[in-house]
């Protein structure tokens, strides 16, 4: 399968400190992967040089085989990203938003488009409504609507069931098996939640301390270290000890 | 250059627009209750018959003129604090949207507050007061536009010290004009101004438009000095105010903090 995202000996440094050190991953096309690692591990400024919103140091992004430097309209036209810590603009209508996403992404048929996916994330009963009357997840359902506009293939997801209730949570999930299987949506996929990031991810990439520590399908992971699923690998890795 | 990005963070401010009281208030109030201060000041003036000028027709073309430079320079950075407040930054620098176009963007929103506004002063001047801001004729545009132009700079300007050290230098989106106010001779000739002063006030822009609207006004002509003067300086300020936004917004990029700004 062909790299979707290929980094390769990628840093950054803020002053003194090293948050990415000589990070080199591949995602592969048409899976679900996780970023994982713990708090401070790099993960957020690695997704933030991957959007193009933090400059390297130095190293390489190669996102659908191109650069920013040559070819950011391209990559990003083809990249969608959501977060439950990132909300659309509170003072603007539903459907607003979904227009100004769309029309910033030159999506054709837009309203036809958007008619599409109201009713796949069911959100056609709350169009009219304010962003920031809406509850949380109802607030997930529209930012995965927006990542989807541009029928993306690549999707960055920043810890989509955070905050949501177990209910919420699993149809979440549930969406976005089917938004890969049904649009063979790469996703990059970035959880706290071990058990979840087990039960949608083809592949993990654990980070720590800005490097690369382990790579693999949650199986093979969970059976190199000996352990009895994902999150003890996880305390295990966390902990910095070795296998 | 994409025009349906451009036109996309247009039509996204717009909406804002249609239910926003303390928007239409920014378009409406304040510029009308400021013109009616300076019309009645002017009148007074008038009244009094001192100065030999018409100050209503003085007074009341600066309070115009100087409203366009405002809102010119509000538009640009309203609309970038907007995406800030908003928390919005990332949505839209994930998309393929270019930094140019969205400074375009908000130079559109600009005119289209610029034109409201026009609208409503020039209107209620010429009721009021029967102040013809068209007496300026053919001059009326070069002079809005180099004050429009002005104004945008001024916005980029503002918008750099806002990315460089965050949203505790947003006062400058409100405060910074007042800043070029006292030596852009608005409301008084340069020749008003101490002689050390008024080397600085040729090095602002719109400090040619006053004075060439207080030409037009008494003589009924239009220098063509005034009129290259405010071209040329707007040049170098435009060409200075957007390397310091590109520079600033590299450096940004390179030391994380885009997403900081948004608190």
């Amino acid at each position: 399968m062909a790299p979707i995202i290929e980094v390769t000996h990628l840093v950054k440094e803020f002053g003194s400190v090293r948050a990415v050190d000589d990070l080199s991953f591949r995602v592969e096309e048409g899976t679900i992967t996780g970023l994982l690692g713990p708090n401070g591990a790099g993960k957020t400024t690695t997704i933030q040089m991957l959007l193009d919103l933090i400059t390297p140091t130095s190293g390489t992004i190669r996102i659908l085989g191109k650069e920013y430097r040559s070819a950011r309209e391209y990559i990003l036209a083809n990249l969608n990203f959501s977060s439950p810590y990132v909300s659309l603009p509170g003072n603007l209508k539903v459907h607003e938003n979904l227009l100004t996403f769309g029309r910033l992404y030159g999506v054709l048929n837009l309203r036809e488009q958007i008619d599409r996916l109201a009713d796949f994330f069911e959100i056609r009963e709350f169009m009219k409504k304010l962003t920031y009357n809406l509850s949380t997840g109802q607030l997930t359902r529209l930012n995965l609507t927006k990542a989807l506009l541009n029928n993306p293939k690549l999707l960055l997801l920043d810890e989509p069931t955070a905050s949501l209730d177990p209910d919420i949570a699993d149809r979440t999930r549930q969406l976005l098996k089917r938004i890969q299987k049904e649009r063979g949506v790469t996703i990059l996929y970035t959880s706290h939640n071990m058990e979840e990031v087990e039960e949608i991810c083809d592949k993990v990439i654990f980070i720590q301390r800005g490097r690369l520590k382990d790579e693999g399908t949650p199986e093979e992971l969970v059976k190199k270290y000996g352990r009895e699923d994902l999150n003890d690998v996880f305390l295990h890795i966390a902990r910095n000890q070795t296998v | 250059m994409k025009w349906h990005r451009i036109n996309a963070l247009l039509i996204r401010h717009l909406y804002l627009y249609k239910r926003s009281f303390p928007r239409i208030m920014d378009i409406i109030y304040w510029p009308v209750m400021e013109l009616l201060v300076w019309g009645f000041l002017s009148l007074y003036i008038d009244k009094l018959g001192i100065g030999g000028f018409n100050a209503v027709t003085v007074l009341l073309g600066a309070v115009i003129f100087w409203d366009f430079l405002n809102q010119s320079q509000k538009s640009v950075s309203i609309s970038f604090l907007e995406e800030i407040w908003e928390k919005n930054l990332l949505n839209i620098f994930v998309t393929p949207l270019r930094i140019s176009e969205f400074f375009v963007s908000t130079l559109l929103v600009g005119l289209v507050r610029l034109i409201l506004v026009g609208i409503i002063l020039a209107t209620l001047s010429f009721l009021m007061y029967r102040f013809n801001l068209f007496e300026l004729g053919f001059a009326l545009i070069p002079f809005v536009l180099n004050l429009f132009l002005f104004g945008w700079a001024l916005g980029l300007f503002a918008n750099a010290i806002i990315l460089r050290f965050g949203t505790s230098a947003q006062i400058l989106a409100w405060g910074f004009l007042i800043l070029v106010q006292p030596f852009s001779a608005v409301f008084y000739p340069v020749s008003a101004l101490p002689s050390f002063l008024q080397g600085i006030a040729y090095l602002i822009p719109s400090t040619y438009v006053f004075e060439g609207m207080r030409e037009v006004f008494a003589t009924g002509t239009i220098s063509s000095a005034h009129l290259w003067g405010a071209a040329l300086a707007n040049l170098i300020y435009l060409i200075l105010m957007t390397t310091f936004f590109f520079r600033m917004f590299a450096y940004v990029k390179r030391e994380g903090k885009l997403l900081k700004l948004e608190g």
